[in-house]
């Protein structure tokens, strides 16, 4: 049987260059990812502040022997958006494209992954992304198990699905950091770097609800399936995505390994995990077809 | 002239907009298959079929949304809307899903295909790919650009446009938008329900204060005498900070109706107006207006019936990101 990858996906948060090099180092020194997305996905305003420490992290993940793939932007709604897609398609061979506008970039002829941001829910969808040169496809934060059973069984294509990290739920052109902060989004000064997971939205009955980071909309529990890992593999889920968040990534890594390798079971691993996350609480909904913000207990056989 | 563009939930609602003055009315079938499938809401196909013969016995075009995007295994409803649609003669489907735009393209290459606002096609990129693929003419834009954006992408595209010119504010980008369903469940994407009805709820706070929920969530505390908005995620009132604020929106309606001619000399093909869920009299209402409007240049204020009370340009002028 073919050996199921982990992957740490892109992220979301704006980091600074310092946090992002130490990040990415012992990602490519000390993990056990198989493959690592690096790449701007919320706002291409940010990039510049970190852009010189991107080549030497690229290089450094590739002599580790991790695959790179990088990720575009989520929402193109600017000419600044659409050169940086063009400028990431030039320098790179594998992209994940994040909006239609990438795969118009692409011009259907390069190999490339459909990411989250772009709607794969049905099996018609599956196949024009594919025959279109979509060699993977990242699952929506939305789609139910339902789904991914009857779409994943597609023996040609890759299917990734995010197990770990917070959800994302939505993206704007509008920024959401600059708005609670009362400034607007061309004066914001990148105050998004200020939160580095995100800034924390509560209802105000203190319902802790959404992170919001820049333009994006985030779910303030961390999403984890580790109890339905053995039915993703079962279903044909091939790559499964940890979404990189302020806790010790290489070894929320091992603990997903262990359970993809029958080394140990669903509830130990989340005793494990619970330890490293502290007291963000974990959610599974959408899997399960509920409210996205749920956690549905699976009790074990 | 630019078009006008008018919503009907009801036979009767199109009745009314036909009445007062709409070029062109767009309505759904009463399933998962379209963006507003609330309870009492849309057409059966004996119903689409008598009125868009009616409607276009006025000289009236109607477009039918088929925007929604079909979960694995379910895509049989949507094959089934579009050739109900072209069965009933629609002037154009209005569509957002890949799959669905292909299966229509193939099956009916010559039934007018219009991509969805579901779609969040924002750039002329994006545009250009629905147009190779799927040979589109009329892309519907997102609420979140300004007047020299879309100037610019109807420069690029050579498309045909409609833009919101009434109705709610969408400051997420549409069609990828899980907020609803990380509070209820039901997606708006698939299932076409945002903040269902069935799942809102209006309790007691305190002596002056009422708070409004979705599912379990609370979206809003507000006083007997202050308008609030429905409670949806993107409408609500946060804390953030221990300070709380309408994070994503202001409980604002869009309200184009001083800008038309900055629209038309963007070259705008045509206006929509939002609200497919609002009575017929909202319908008559909205659209006697933009239609003196148009015809004269004059309008009056629209502010009572704009969502929450109080009117914006929203993203058509600078400042709103």
């Amino acid at each position: 049987m073919k050996k199921h990858k982990l992957t740490l996906g892109p992220l979301f948060f704006n980091w600074n260059a310092d946090t992002r090099r130490d990040f990415y180092y012992r990602i490519a020194d000390e993990s056990l990812f198989d493959t690592v997305y690096l790449g701007e996905v919320v706002c291409s305003k940010r990039e510049p502040f970190y852009a010189s420490v991107m080549p030497s992290i690229y290089d450094r993940l590739l002599a580790s022997g991790k695959n790179v793939v990088v990720s575009t932007l989520a929402l193109v709604s600017s000419e600044a958006d659409l050169a940086h897609i063009k400028n990431c398609i030039e320098q790179n061979t594998l992209i994940e494209a994040n909006d239609v506008a990438c795969l118009q970039a692409l011009g259907g002829k390069t190999k490339h992954v459909i990411g989250p941001f772009i709607n794969v829910f049905n099996e018609s969808t599956l196949s024009f992304l594919v025959k279109n040169g979509a060699y993977r496809i990242v699952f929506p934060a939305e789609i139910p198990f339902s789904s991914i059973k009857k779409l994943a069984s597609n023996k040609n294509t890759e299917f990734e699905v995010q197990v770990f990290g917070k959800s994302p739920l939505a993206i704007a052109a509008r920024c959401y950091h600059a708005r609670a902060s009362g400034i607007k989004k061309h004066e914001c000064k990148i105050i998004c770097a200020s939160d580095e997971e995100g800034l924390k939205v509560s209802s105000l009955d203190n319902q802790e609800l959404f992170s919001v980071n820049g333009t994006q909309v985030l779910s303030h529990g961390y999403t984890v399936l580790l109890n339905e890992l053995p039915l993703l593999q079962k279903a044909g889920v091939t790559h499964f995505r940890l979404s990189p968040q302020t806790v010790d990534m290489p070894a929320v890594c091992r603990i997903y390994r262990d359970v993809l390798d029958s080394k140990t079971v669903p509830s130990e691993a989340i005793i494990k995990l619970k330890k490293i996350t502290k007291d963000t609480p974990y959610i599974n909904g959408f899997f399960h077809g509920v409210a996205g913000m749920e956690w549905v207990h699976i009790p074990h056989s | 002239m630019m078009e006008l563009v008018c919503p009907a939930g009801t036979p009767a609602a199109l009745t009314a907009a036909v009445n007062a003055g709409a070029d062109t009315i767009y309505c759904g079938y009463n399933n998962c298959t379209n963006a507003r499938n609330y309870p009492g809401l849309n057409f059966s196909q004996k119903e689409m079929t008598e009125s868009i013969s009616f409607a276009h016995s006025h000289g009236v075009k109607v477009l039918i949304a088929v925007n929604t995007f079909p979960k694995a295994g379910e895509e049989k409803y949507w094959h089934q809307a579009l050739h109900d649609a072209f069965e009933a003669k629609a002037d154009a489907v209005i569509l957002a899903d890949i799959g669905v735009l292909d299966y229509a393209t193939k099956k009916f290459p010559k039934m007018r295909r219009h991509l969805s606002v579901q779609a969040s096609a924002a750039n002329d990129f994006s545009i250009a790919f629905y147009k190779e693929h799927f040979d589109i003419k009329r892309v519907v834009l997102p609420r979140i650009l300004s007047i020299e954006e879309i100037k610019s992408l109807i420069d690029k595209t050579g498309l045909e446009t409609e833009v919101f010119a009434f109705g709610s504010v969408g400051p997420m980008s549409e069609g990828r938008c899980f907020l609803s369903s990380y509070i209820t469940g039901l997606s708006p994407t698939s299932e076409g329900v945002c903040a269902p009805a069935s799942h809102v709820s209006y309790k007691p706070y305190d002596n002056d204060t009422i708070k409004s929920c979705l599912g379990d969530v609370t979206l809003n505390h507000f006083s007997k005498d202050e308008a609030a908005p429905y409670p949806t995620p993107c409408k609500g009132r946060y804390k953030v900070n221990s300070k709380s604020l309408y994070l994503f929106e202001d409980p604002v309606g869009l309200n184009a109706m001083d800008i038309l001619s900055q629209l038309r000399d963007a070259g705008v093909t045509a206006l929509k107006i939002e609200g497919r869920q609002r009575s017929k009299a909202y319908v008559a209402q909205t659209v006697a207006a933009f239609r003196k409007a148009l015809d004269s240049s004059s309008h009056k204020s629209l502010a009572r019936a704009a969502e929450g009370g109080s009117e914006t340009f929203g993203a058509y002028k600078a400042g709103w990101k």
